[in-house]
């Protein structure tokens, strides 16, 4: 017992409800008189049907929520509110919009990028100057790290760097690009050393470069970009990013 | 690198149409910068993002789910399906009232089809490998069928995958994503008889596997 073959293709689309009206009232006139079609029917509605009842769809993973996130957060900076010099208060930059947008998103592609680095060397100094180095100060990073939850929608990786000689002083909110970003603080002698960390893609390998006197060293790892600034010496700081990066690998 | 800390919900995949939009603490609430971002951004309208989050985060699952069964591989459908996504944000401008999910729909599965292009047979799940599928049954075993008959569902993904391309996706549009035979038209540019037959090959591949079907029409 078997459908009719020149019936097969609008029994399934009588199944789907794809069927006209005219159509439906002649395959049902054709249906009570052929019980091939009518089984074959039947049988189409519960392959649909058994279709329906497993959950055969996938859900996307977490990982794809957050590697959109990471792209998309560069899309939407939040709104800058300038407020600079206000001790116990998040840091802003003012933001020059277009501008250090246009040279964010071009840092993916370009290894210069001279309005970021000059806006990220002046938050360096700001950190000095405005006695706002750290606003969570411990050389503890179990402290530090959950410090950051629900401050960054984003995990930057701590690690205290004291045995290679370079002691976690703390970490603070800071903004660069009106974005929002972990920054963490290190000591190398009597210099500071700002870590910036903010989400978006950047090559692991390390690039060093200068601006205004201080060094910069900007790497990327796990969707994460990450700018180390200071003015100690360039083999200092280069030392200090193959530490930092050894030791989050 | 741990976790993130996006309150984002997982939502069933069969709700993943009208699931809960919430998605990216860069997208979620807030009022919206209304600097324009310079030319050269590869975003170019930040603004568009509560467009975003309203119109394509509740079809995620969708698009996954869409890309994990053209491609057959987990980490290549999230590559398929991140840079639809990415598509999809860039260009819904080009929406323009039209439904969302169809057109979300062709523009993953153009990305399939790039990913394809670009892997060039190094996965082992490229079109040499579903030539072969299609025409070794003999993989499938009655013991597999046992397990699609009891309802096992990853049995029932698995014979899912087997189904050759064209009718698979078909059937994907058409049964999971409940798109009309038009729909499934236009996404896959075939003439609306052609998705008809399609999908009812599809139907009866799995139908004869899940022993409701008779082998032959």
């Amino acid at each position: 017992m078997s459908a009719c073959p020149d019936k097969e293709l609008l029994l399934h689309a009588l199944a789907d409800g794809e069927l006209d009206a005219g159509n439906v009232l002649a395959l049902e006139a054709h249906l009570a008189t052929c019980p091939g079609c009518a089984a074959e029917l039947a049988a189409i509605r519960e392959v649909k049907a058994q279709l329906k009842a497993a959950p055969v769809a996938y859900a996307a993973p977490k990982s794809l929520y957050d590697r959109l996130d990471a792209a998309l957060a560069e899309a939407e900076a939040p709104p800058p509110a300038p407020r600079r010099g206000m001790r116990f208060e998040t840091w802003v930059l003012s933001g020059t919009g277009a501008a250090i947008a246009a040279s964010i998103a071009l840092m993916a592609i370009l290894p210069s990028g001279a309005s970021l680095q000059s806006e990220l060397v002046d938050a360096q100094a700001r950190s000095l100057d405005a006695q706002h180095l750290v606003d969570v100060q411990t050389s503890d990073r179990h402290t530090v790290k959950p410090w950051f939850n629900g401050k960054v929608d984003f995990a930057p990786p701590v690690v205290d760097l004291a045995s290679q000689g370079y002691p976690l002083v703390g970490g603070r909110l800071d903004r660069i690009d009106g974005k929002r970003v972990a920054a963490l603080v290190f000591h190398r002698g009597a210099h500071v050393i700002n870590l910036f960390i903010w989400p978006g893609d950047a090559p692991s390998e390390a690039s060093l470069q200068q601006n205004k006197g201080y060094n910069l060293v900007r790497w990327g790892r796990g969707g994460l970009v990450f700018w180390a600034v200071s003015d100690c010496d360039p083999a200092a700081l280069t030392g200090f990013q193959q530490d930092f990066a050894a030791a989050t690998k | 690198m741990s976790g993130r800390l996006l309150p984002f919900r997982r939502s069933a995949p069969r709700a993943a149409a009208s699931g809960p939009a919430s998605f990216s603490s860069a997208l979620r609430g807030g009022p919206r910068s209304t600097e324009p971002a310079g030319a050269a951004a590869p975003f170019p309208r930040p603004s568009e993002a509560p467009r975003f989050r309203e119109l394509i985060v509740p079809h995620i699952d969708a698009a996954y789910s869409l890309a994990r069964y053209l491609a057959r591989d987990a980490t290549a459908a999230e590559d398929i399906a991140q840079e639809a996504l990415l598509k999809a944000y860039r260009n819904i401008d080009s929406l323009r009232g039209a439904a969302v999910k169809p057109w979300l729909m062709a523009i993953v599965r153009n990305a399939y089809f790039d990913w394809r292009r670009r892997d060039n047979g190094r996965t082992v799940t490229g079109p040499a490998a579903e030539v072969a599928m299609a025409e070794a049954p003999a993989e499938q075993s009655s013991a597999e069928d046992e397990l699609i008959r009891q309802g096992d569902v990853a049995a029932l993904r698995r014979a899912i995958e087997t189904i050759p391309e064209p009718f698979r996706e078909a059937l994907v549009l058409r049964d999971l994503d409940e798109l009309s035979y038009r729909d499934v038209a236009e996404i896959t540019g075939v003439p609306m008889g052609t998705v008809m037959s399609r999908l009812a090959r599809a139907r009866r591949m799995l139908g004869e596997r899940m022993g409701i079907l008779e082998a032959t029409a």
